[in-house]
């Protein structure tokens, strides 16, 4: 099976430049800019690379709308987001540790193709070592000539989750809240600054040098019509083997499962998170959807960035919307009266459901609460609050029957 | 001419200017779509989302306050649906709202308490404990919060950062737990301050002058002008006459910024809100003489004794000793029969209009202006600044002790404070010494003739601004006893004078 970004993992020392370069690291690099912007363009189109940090929107689309220098001139800006906090996803944490330098080289192409001199890596305050061996690694691509005109600078967060949604991430780097912006207009129109800035997520930067090195038209076709070359899944949950995978898009649920060893202790499958928490839950009956952008959404989810959670027959799924809910209720930016009293309205019925107080009304409540904030807010945290317990309560209803009952009497 | 867009909210064909929002063009022709976060002036952070309306040929619902007004655009802001997520913003606005209106100032003019009628009325199906933060938090001189009752619209601290431009209040903390509140080390003590009261949609910052004085609906609005310096700031007068035993017995309950994008905007100073705090104390009702036979007079008598005391005084001295200081409180109306009885009528020559040492204050870029008086420029207007030269107090404290000024005919000013103890011996002298003007002062008992007149929310007029704009303002309470307007008390001078005063 094809490995573009985990092909190399074996070596020990991949994190070093030495290594990367021994292994044809930067060769795209040089490769691109041999190229010039219009043939890089036009690979990039034609290799329908997605947005892998959950959105999934064409990369190269979101580059060729940066406007033209002539259009809006003055600086422009490439920032990374490495600010991964999505519970169920640590393939950037993984990607970044092991090969910071795909990343980087992937960065540096992105910044020739727009023309910014001046780039970014947001990382997560929490992934100090990362953060550590990023630095290393840039100091390393300094030292051997390899930024040329191109600054990188690192920046840390401060633990906010919904610093990883774009708009507010470029907030947080301006030194203010982070309180997502509300497009339009979008960032790569006014960004960082006020700036055109185009906000890309660590695996799809990394997959880069893939395509400038093999060609868009090879790495679309490892994937499926839409949503070109391969993913990584963070697996976690109850399997066997948890952790990051790498898979052709496309590859059907059950063949990621069976990668991570299948479910543990040989218990019964009861239900899949696919992509994150803030993805709706699947069934055990939906494991031959197809892991691409357009599968999951067939199934009512989405493929958001990768994150498998596994539940097996010991879930309440209670419990479980009880989780999600509280860590939406603690991460709302609190901007959007919706989102922020509705997680938190959430989080307390179904805590109460958990003690032993609910009711069937309740079950109502949730269900006409969640319909009202989802789409009626700033982002998609918001619509995550609503949609996520509704998405529980639809495929495993008798759990919620079970906690919230007919009243008696 | 700028371009207008034709849009159809709920049916009714509306127009837009160019760049406006579906919300602003509705509001601008007074049609009404539910709204905390977007506010005129502070713009549309777009965060409560009370705004929803269905836009035909879009799928999602839109927020109105950023949905920008498009030639052709069907918006429904009353359709089923739209009310249903209007209403739902609402019930999440109260999810946590402690609902303690009985005792909240804002009860009566609260966006929860109207939305709710309008479009709320749903049961609740709030069983759970409502979360409590701090209430009763005094964060200025002026204004007090509460965090409960907050709905985070963020108007407050968009007022503090783009208007005043004082920075005082911040959002703290994350999502639920998150509040307005001081940054450390700052007092919400801007001069602008009590505006704060009038943004919060709700009562989380109310007016602390005001709190628990009078219930709102027992209160009258009146459009006025504020007197407190030239700018004019259009403001409303909430009076309570119907409660008199409510605040306190007083009859102005509060003053209210009234907008004009062309003089103040939304907003009003601290000086000019707060400054008739006490417009009912010290008045005059009694038209009186109190030299000689002290007594209370009938207008028309005194009129008569004041044009006798005048002939028979002009008869034995200089008619130029008499003096007139007069304050740039007087309205457009009274300067005109000012003009026409002492420059006009009995030719005088000697006026003061500087404005008391007090009277001079703070101007800023915003809207105060150093003159604390609201209509000298009235009074140049009618050609008092190029023919007649205004005194300086000294000059005029000068000259009565110089023995050149007999008499003087004060207007609503203070000589006695200015003065000061000086000022009693140099009254002492005067030969005649009449006090007009809604407040006794120091002044009003040293007069030989005192005459009650009216303040400004007790007549209509006008004032011309610093600007020479002429705006106007209504009654908004009736005199107090006796008193008359100015321009009625001059005007009754002047027809005694020229009927002889009776001799
Ligand atoms: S939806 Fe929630 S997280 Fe997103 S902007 Fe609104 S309050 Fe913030
Ligand atoms: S702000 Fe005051 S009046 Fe309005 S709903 Fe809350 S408690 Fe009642
Ligand atoms: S205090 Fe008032 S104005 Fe400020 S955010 Fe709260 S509700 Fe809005
Ligand atoms: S007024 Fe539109 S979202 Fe608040």
């Amino acid at each position: 099976m094809t490995k573009l970004l985990t092909a190399h993992f074996d070596e020990p020392k991949l994190h070093e430049l030495e290594t990367y370069r021994r292994l044809g690291g930067y060769e795209g690099l040089k490769k691109a800019s041999q190229m010039g912007r219009e043939a890089l363009m036009a690979e990039m189109s034609k290799s329908n690379l997605r947005g892998l940090g959950g959105a999934g929107f064409g990369a190269a689309m979101k580059w060729s709308t940066v406007p033209a220098e002539a259009k809006n001139p003055g600086p422009r800006y490439v920032v990374v987001n490495c600010d991964e906090s999505e519970p169920g996803c640590f393939k950037d944490r993984v990607l970044v540790t092991r090969s910071p330098h795909q990343l980087i080289e992937g960065l540096l192409i992105a910044a020739y193709a727009i023309d910014a001199r001046r780039t970014f890596i947001f990382i997560r305050g929490e992934y100090e070592v990362q953060h550590k061996i990023l630095q290393k690694a840039l100091d390393e691509a300094r030292t051997a000539g390899l930024l040329g005109e191109c600054a990188i600078d690192l920046m840390r967060g401060a633990g906010a989750y919904i610093s990883g949604l774009d708009t507010s991430l470029l907030e947080t780097m301006e030194g203010k809240k982070a309180w997502p912006r509300q497009p339009p207009p979008f960032p790569t129109v006014s960004g960082l600054l006020g700036r055109p800035t185009v906000v890309n997520n660590v695996e799809t930067l990394s997959m880069i040098p893939h395509i400038v090195m093999r060609g868009g038209e090879w790495f679309a076709k490892l994937g499926t019509a839409k949503s070109g070359g391969t993913v990584l899944f963070s697996v976690s949950g109850h399997v066997e083997k948890p952790g990051v995978y790498e898979f052709p898009m496309g590859t059907p649920l059950k063949d990621i499962l069976a990668a991570a060893g299948g479910v543990k202790d040989g218990k019964r499958l009861k239900a899949v998170i696919p992509g994150g928490v803030s993805t709706p839950v699947m069934t055990a009956d939906e494991l031959d959807t197809p892991m691409d952008f357009e599968g999951p959404r067939a199934k009512g989810t989405f493929l958001g960035a990768g994150g498998v959670i596994v539940l097996d027959e010991t879930a309440d799924m209670v419990s479980v919307a009880h989780n999600i809910e509280r860590f939406l209720a603690h991460e709302s930016c609190g901007q959007c009266t919706p989102c922020r009293q509705g997680s938190f309205w959430h989080e307390r019925i179904l805590e109460r459901g958990l003690s032993g107080g609910g009711t069937a009304d309740d079950l109502a409540t949730l269900e006409r609460a969640g319909e009202n904030i989802t789409g009626k807010v700033i982002c998609a945290l918001g619509d995550t609050v609503g949609v996520v317990t509704r998405a529980l309560m639809k495929k495993f209803p008798e759990d919620f029957k079970a906690r919230f009952p007919e009243r008696r009497g | 001419m700028a371009k207008t867009i034709k849009f159809t909210l709920d049916g009714r064909p509306l127009e837009a200017r160019e760049g406006e929002t579906v919300l602003e063009a509705a509001e601008r022709a007074g049609a009404r779509i539910p709204h905390y976060c977007w506010h005129r002036v502070l713009g549309n952070p777009g965060n409560c989302r009370m705004c929803i309306v269905e836009v035909e040929g879009t799928p999602k619902p839109q927020v109105a306050c950023r949905l920008p007004a498009r030639e052709g655009l069907v918006a429904r802001s009353a359709s089923a649906a739209a009310r249903r997520a209007q209403a739902s913003a609402l019930e999440l606005h109260l999810v946590d709202h402690p609902l303690d209106c009985p005792v909240c100032d804002q009860s009566g003019e609260c966006g929860l308490q109207d939305y709710y009628m309008d479009i709320g009325r749903y049961p609740s199906a709030m069983r759970e404990d409502k979360a409590h933060a701090a209430k009763r938090v005094p964060i200025g001189p002026h204004i007090m919060l509460d965090q409960e009752r907050c709905i985070l619209c963020t108007r407050c601290t968009r007022f503090v950062s783009q208007v005043s431009k004082s920075h005082e209040l911040g959002i703290f903390g994350r999502g639920h737990s998150e509040a307005v509140g001081l940054v450390p080390g700052r007092s919400l003590d801007n001069p602008y301050s009590g505006n704060l009261a009038d943004v919060c949609p709700v009562g989380a910052l109310t007016d602390r002058d005001f709190r628990f004085q009078v219930r709102v609906w027992y209160l009258d609005e009146t459009a006025s002008i504020c007197p407190g310096c030239s700018r004019g700031c259009a403001i409303f007068a909430h009076t309570s006459t119907q409660r008199p035993w409510h605040n306190q017995g007083r009859r102005l309950a509060r003053l209210k910024p009234r907008y004009n994008p062309e003089v103040n905007g939304a907003w009003i100073c601290d000086e000019g809100r707060y400054g008739f705090a006490e417009f009912d104390s010290d008045r005059l009702g009694r038209v009186m003489r109190l030299q000689g036979t002290a007594a209370e007079r009938r207008w028309d008598s005194v009129s008569d004794e004041i044009a006798v005391a005048w002939h028979q005084v002009v008869r034995n001295k200089r008619p130029d000793g008499l003096a007139v200081v007069a304050s740039g409180s007087l309205s457009n109306e009274d300067w005109k029969a000012f003009k026409s009885l002492f420059v006009d009528a009995l030719k005088l020559k000697r006026f003061l209009f500087t404005p008391e040492p007090d009277q001079v204050g703070t101007e800023d870029e915003l809207l105060r202006r150093r003159d604390k008086v609201p209509n000298l420029a009235g009074g140049m207007a009618l050609g008092f600044g190029a023919q007649i030269e205004s005194m300086t107090w000294d000059a005029l404290a000068g000259e009565i002790e110089a023995g050149k000024v007999w008499g003087l005919y004060v207007v609503d000013r203070d000589p006695l404070k200015v003065w000061g103890e000086k000022g009693r011996e140099l009254l002492e002298r005067l030969d005649f010494l009449v006090y007009q003007g809604p407040r006794k002062g120091l002044t009003g008992d040293l007069a030989h003739f005192r005459l009650p007149a009216t303040a400004w929310l007790e007549e209509d007029g006008h004032f011309t601004d610093f600007q020479g704009r002429i705006q106007g303002y209504r009654r908004a309470l009736a005199p107090l006893g006796a008193a008359k307007p100015d321009w009625a008390i001059f005007a009754g001078l002047e027809a005694a004078w020229q009927g002889g005063g009776g001799l």
